[in-house]
């Protein structure tokens, strides 16, 4: 909150520059946070499939990373959740099959 | 300095309207509202104003076309009553949060159920939460002057607030009385031109009007607007004596009637204070020695002024025209909430008269100030004038 501007800041009348809907971030909604344990997950996609928001990136990685049980998972890979956007809603770790996300209240 | 013309309330309020020349007019036809429209239409068809007027099929659109030509930065107008404010009651709602200086007579009707075309104040008692700038009016004189004080007020850089005007149906808005009207050119010097720093319509310049705010920024916005309308109790006195250079009268928060050494005061709104004063002219000549107090600005509510004003006065009646179901009468509410901070309040007894337009006789108010006088009163009870029992 502290970086919020007061209210003798604001502009009168929530008249505001054009196009900031781009500049705002959903995350901020969130009570509770995934965390996301990278040795317990396979890699197997459906917390991203699943995600109502799309907060949860991925990219190819030819060489692969460590995921569960030490193995290394190559070609698409899940990232850290983008908590910009991310609501904390916890589909991701009701879905995955592993445990390897724990919702955290957030601030605790 | 000016010309006394022969004109009902609600004309009173489109000659205010005329000399403004506002650049929209929106507004639907309501009873009693519908003679200012009516009488302002007339004026756009004679050439007689610039302003654009657009036929819209409810108060709803009304007062939303209302809104896009101020937003825009237009100086845009409506007018209503009773049901009308209902329907358009989002709209309402949405004016003061987006800070737009519109100012929209209020013609008082009682609301329905029952249906009921009269005189009560239960429309505009339903909007003071929601901060719109109230004014009351005696008279049709009071009507236009106010709404050119109400203008410069809604206006003003530290105000940027809508204002009401408020004038009792039918009693205020239909009858006929002299109403001097001030040259066209002194007022039009008062008026000016609305200043802004932004126009909607400058594509170098874009700007979004009425974002979403969540709970991270919703509060904010409210306590700028919070403190805008507490602003605007100093603005009113300062445009108000701007204002009395032109007219020779003054506007104060409340008019004080013969009270400076009364043993009994009733407040009321509107046209009933007329008729409260002249009870108050035939008791004084009878060495009664009661008063009357009529708020002007309701809204922002000037709690402090009105403490000191009845500081000393033992009895005081409240009349409300309208019903707080299940709580105090919404005056009487102010005027107790007023008297707290007092060491020796005065006593208080609230009254309810005139729903739905039932007339309210001299003999009644007259009755009022013997209760009042003997020291008949209880604040814990509501009375009913010319209510059948």
């Amino acid at each position: 909150m502290n970086n919020k501007r007061s209210y003798k800041e604001l502009e009168r009348g929530t008249v505001l520059p054009p196009a900031t809907s781009l500049e705002y971030k959903t995350g901020g909604w969130k009570v509770s946070k995934p965390v996301f344990d990278p040795g317990k997950c396979t890699h197997c996609m459906i917390c991203v499939v699943f995600c109502p928001d799309m907060a949860i990136p991925v990219s190819e990685r030819e060489e692969g990373v460590h995921g569960k049980d030490g193995r290394i998972f190559k070609g698409l890979v899940r990232l850290e959740t983008n908590f910009d956007y991310c609501k904390g809603c916890g589909i991701c770790a009701v879905e995955c099959p592993t445990g390897a996300i724990k919702m955290v209240r957030e601030g605790v | 300095m000016g010309t006394l013309k022969p004109i009902t309330g609600a004309q009173a309020a489109a000659e205010a309207m005329r000399q403004i020349n506002p650049d929209v007019v929106v507004a639907y036809p309501i009873t009693p509202q519908t003679p200012i429209v009516e009488q302002f239409a007339s004026f756009v068809a004679d050439g007689i104003v610039d302003t654009e007027t657009i036929p819209v099929e409810s108060e709803h659109s009304a007062l939303s076309a209302t809104v896009g030509a101020s937003a825009a930065g237009a100086r845009a107008m409506c007018a209503t009553s009773s049901q009308g404010l209902a329907l358009m009651w989002e709209i309402v709602a949405a004016v003061p949060g987006l800070r737009l200086p519109i100012v929209m007579p209020l013609v008082n009707r009682a609301l329905s159920a029952p249906i009921n075309i009269h005189c009560d104040h239960s429309d505009v008692m339903g909007t003071l939460t929601i901060g719109w700038i109230q004014i009351f009016c005696e008279n049709a004189q009071e009507v236009y002057e106010h709404m050119l004080l109400a203008l410069r007020l809604a206006e003003d850089e530290k105000v940027l607030l809508p204002v009401m005007v408020n004038q009792d149906g039918f009693i205020t808005s239909h009858a006929v009385e002299p109403v001097k009207i001030y040259d066209d050119e002194i007022v039009k010097k008062f008026i000016g031109e609305r200043k802004l720093n932004r126009y909607l319509l400058d594509v170098d310049h874009p700007f979004t009007i009425g974002p979403l705010a969540l709970p991270d920024y919703y509060f904010e916005i409210k306590k700028q607007q919070e403190d805008a309308i507490n602003a605007a109790m100093s603005v009113y006195l300062e445009v108000g004596s701007e204002l009395s250079k032109i007219t020779g009268n003054n506007y104060p928060y409340f008019e004080e009637y013969k009270t400076s050494d009364a043993e009994a005061v009733i407040i009321a709104l509107n046209s009933s204070a007329g008729t409260i004063k002249d009870v108050v002219d035939e008791m004084r000549d009878e060495g009664k020695k009661v008063g009357a107090i009529k708020p002007i600005l309701f809204r922002p509510f000037p709690y402090a002024e009105i403490r000191e004003a009845l500081r000393n006065i033992p009895a005081i009646g409240v009349f409300d025209r309208s019903i707080a179901f299940g709580a105090y009468a919404p005056l009487y509410s102010e005027i107790r909430n007023a008297l707290y901070d007092l060491q020796n309040r005065p006593k208080i007894q609230s009254y309810i008269y005139g729903l739905g337009g039932r007339d309210i006789f001299k003999s009644e108010i007259r009755s009022c100030f013997n209760e009042l006088l003997c020291g008949k009163v209880d604040p814990n009870i509501q009375r009913y004038i010319g209510l059948r029992g």
